[in-house]
């Protein structure tokens, strides 16, 4: 109860305070000196402390390239590490400044929780994990199993639409953080962890002998991950969607954490427009000129991000699939700075 | 010559009293004082909530009770009342309000029976006893709480067998990681006469023993009852059974998949979760007890033994009414903590009241105040339904006591 306690006050402060701090989260940023920011309890490759405490990981790296572009210091984040189910409460409070946490765009909660979708980042879809030893082969044959997943996420209401639909009988034990969940399967009382198909290949590394454990080929719903910010703060949100944005076009034009340096006095009309040497595209968002090249400075463009988290040069090994850029035969596309 | 040593009353002042009783001391001054400082609470509130209410409308964030008539589109592994994904949130609520309430009942019930037992056993003549009931208390009552919880819950899982090995009993009980499973009664045409002659066996045993206690307090008589009531709770059920057939069937778990279909299941988190709250609160109840006890004068055991009564006879009908004055209040405030604590189950993933509904219903719907008010109303009227329990039985014996 004390914890409900806790909840109710935060979002009895959220309804209090909120209005006036929402309209100008920026500045208030600016006047703090630090981003407060929203990530998993510890994900891998998404966001998890590294052996050293310093936060790590895909979503992390987006709060990183906010405060880049803000102070022109990537450490200058505070990391609110959040469940599931208390995720959206610290957003409304003002607890936290934007949200990067793996979050499902869907309609109701863009519409019904006060929060607005910065982007997508990652698209992704829920799937299955299950012991090899099962001789599974397609979630079809699941029927009368036994699911372990988190609460407080879309995968709970997608299971149950799945599993009806394909008219089979299941059991769900809800958890409310994630190492209880995969703690739980491990321990034998579920046939089945289900989650974002990332997600699930990132608690698989926390498994005993994770080569025991084989993701199903099913893919049963679209997860658009990205970040969040309060509702009705429209400069706040356009300088979170377009960090973003500047990573994906870093990428899309060849900018690198390495040679951004050179890029930037190209003479290129584009370019220029890009670094602000010419024109003031930075500050129409309420940053400074050189906002783009702090950014790739700090993190790299979208593919480096990516690669170094998640894909091919992380634990994680997850191929860019969906999330290769629109023109190498994805779906990421960022509009133009222009 | 009769005297009355008795004071004259003083004569009735109505408008005084009134000013007493609602000024206080300062009299009207104050009177007038109370009413501002209920105004401006009544304000304070009143701003509170249009507050709010403006401010999650500027927000766009929804509000308002219309979310309970939504579907809610999600499983829950435990529901005892029928729930299927298409129920609304407002079923959700009252299934985990059942399985709220249906684990802090058993949690009471066990956490008081071991509490008693550890309790008189850490005052037993016997070293060893004694010795083992305190290191019980000592032990289990340092430890947080949730941590029990998980050893229990990951202890439990880690033993058990997967289904398809699951420890079966007579082929109809099974233990497996995915709960006890045992057969379902289902009752038959002859239930109801079943069902009628056990309620009159034991009404008939209740009449029985008040007249017992008649004839022993008038005429001192003795007459030995559980013979007669033995037979009757036993012998007309059984006869009723022999005439009409079985009043019930039993539906048997089998293994069908990955799971046992059919029968009866015990989660293993609703295990976990009784057996860390029984023993964690019997814990403390021990010592409750010990001090209640303790709290008895000795003379009154010794006074007990003078009238020529039994052990027995003096500790339950001279010692224990006195303790329980003593044992009640904190004895109330542990039943009250541990119906608290179970809140604790989301840890593991038991379906209660806080985690399906200020879990997933809050996190589905993002309607925070709402249903934290709600869930808190709830654990307020439980407790308050306890205490209120709990207040009747002390009266009850302070009555019968005489005090």
């Amino acid at each position: 109860m004390k914890r409900a306690t806790l909840m109710f006050s935060l979002a009895l402060a959220a309804s209090l305070t909120a209005q006036g701090a929402s309209a100008q989260t920026l500045k208030t940023v600016k006047d703090r000196g630090m981003l407060s920011c929203g990530v998993t309890q510890g994900l891998p490759g998404f966001s998890a402390p590294d052996d050293k405490g310093n936060w790590v990981g895909f979503d992390v790296d987006l709060c990183r390239g906010i405060a880049a572009a803000i102070f022109n210091d990537a450490a200058k984040v505070k990391y609110v590490p959040l469940s599931a189910k208390d995720r959206f409460t610290a957003l409304q409070s003002g607890e936290i400044d934007v949200l990067s946490r793996n979050t499902t765009w869907t309609l109701s909660r863009d519409t019904s929780l006060g929060v607005n979708f910065a982007g997508i980042n990652y698209y992704d879809g829920q799937g299955f994990l299950v012991r090899k030893a099962l001789k599974v082969n397609s979630a079809l044959e699941l029927n009368s199993a036994s699911i372990c997943l988190q609460t407080g996420t879309t995968n709970e209401q997608n299971v149950a639409d799945y599993f009806k639909g394909n008219n089979m009988k299941y059991e769900v034990i809800a958890f409310s953080t994630a190492d209880e969940t995969i703690k739980a399967y491990e321990s034998g009382r579920c046939d089945v962890f289900t989650a974002d198909i990332s997600q699930l290949y990132a608690e698989r590394l926390k498994l005993t002998v994770p080569a025991d454990h084989a993701v199903l080929p099913e893919v049963i719903s679209k997860e658009p991950l990205g970040p969040l910010v309060r509702h009705g703060d429209d400069q706040w949100l356009d300088v979170v969607r377009w960090t973003l944005f500047a990573m994906v076009n870093a990428e899309e034009l060849g900018i690198t954490q390495k040679n951004v340096d050179d890029q930037a006095k190209s003479d290129k009309p584009e370019l220029k427009r890009i670094f602000g040497t010419d024109g003031n595209l930075g500050e129409t968002l309420g940053l400074t000129k050189d906002w783009f090249a702090r950014i790739i400075k700090a993190t790299g463009n979208y593919g480096e991000v990516f690669d170094r988290n998640v894909g091919a040069g992380s634990k994680l090994g997850i191929s860019r699939g969906l999330n290769q850029l629109w023109n190498k035969g994805g779906i990421q596309y960022a509009p133009p700075i222009r | 010559m009769a005297t009355s040593t008795e004071a004259r009353k003083p004569p009735l002042q109505l408008a005084a009293k009134l000013r007493r009783v609602l000024g206080g001391q300062a009299g009207w001054s104050g009177f007038v004082l109370q009413i501002v400082f209920v105004a401006a609470l009544v304000w304070i509130g009143y701003e509170i909530v249009e507050n709010a209410r403006s401010n999650l409308a500027t927000q766009k964030i929804a509000s308002g009770f219309g979310f309970l008539s939504n579907t809610a589109g999600f499983a829950v592994s435990q529901a005892l009342i029928p729930y299927s994904e298409s129920d609304t949130y407002l079923q959700v609520f009252f299934v985990g309000l059942v399985n709220t309430l249906v684990v802090s009942l058993i949690g009471i019930f066990f956490a008081t029976i071991i509490g008693f037992i550890v309790g008189l056993g850490r005052m037993s003549p016997n070293w060893l006893l004694a010795r083992i009931a305190g290191g019980y208390v000592e032990l289990i009552r340092n430890l947080p709480l949730l941590f029990q919880i998980l050893f229990w819950y990951l202890a439990v899982l880690a033993t058990l067998p997967q289904p398809r090995q699951s420890i079966s009993l007579l082929d109809s009980f099974f233990l497996s990681n995915r709960g006890f499973g045992l057969p379902k009664p289902i009752g038959t045409e002859a239930f109801t006469a079943f069902a009628v002659a056990v309620i009159v066996a034991i009404i008939a045993a209740l009449v029985l023993r008040v007249y017992a206690r008649r004839q022993l307090f008038a005429k001192g008589r003795v007459i030995a009852v559980w013979p007669i009531t033995l037979s009757l709770l036993v012998g007309l059920p059984l006869l009723t059974a022999l005439v009409l057939g079985k009043p019930v069937t039993f539906e048997y778990p089998v293994l069908r998949g990955f799971n046992f279909s059919g029968g009866l299941r015990v989660l293993p988190e609703f295990v976990a979760l009784t057996l860390a709250l029984s023993t964690y609160t019997a814990a403390f109840i021990a010592e409750i007890v010990r001090a209640g006890v303790q709290s008895v004068h000795k003379g009154q055991t010794e006074a007990g033994a003078s009238l020529g009564l039994s052990r027995g006879a003096t500790l339950r009908l001279i010692v224990v009414p006195q303790a329980m004055r003593v044992i009640l209040p904190p004895l109330t405030n542990q039943y009250l903590n541990l119906t608290k604590n179970s809140s604790l189950a989301v840890a593991i993933g038991y379906p209660d009241l806080v985690s399906v509904f200020a879990g997933t219903t809050m996190s589905q719907t993002g309607q925070a105040i709402e249903i934290i008010a709600i869930t808190m109303a709830v654990y307020l009227v439980i407790s308050l339904i306890t205490s209120a329990i709990m207040s009747a039985y002390g009266w009850r014996i302070s009555r019968s006591m005489g005090a």
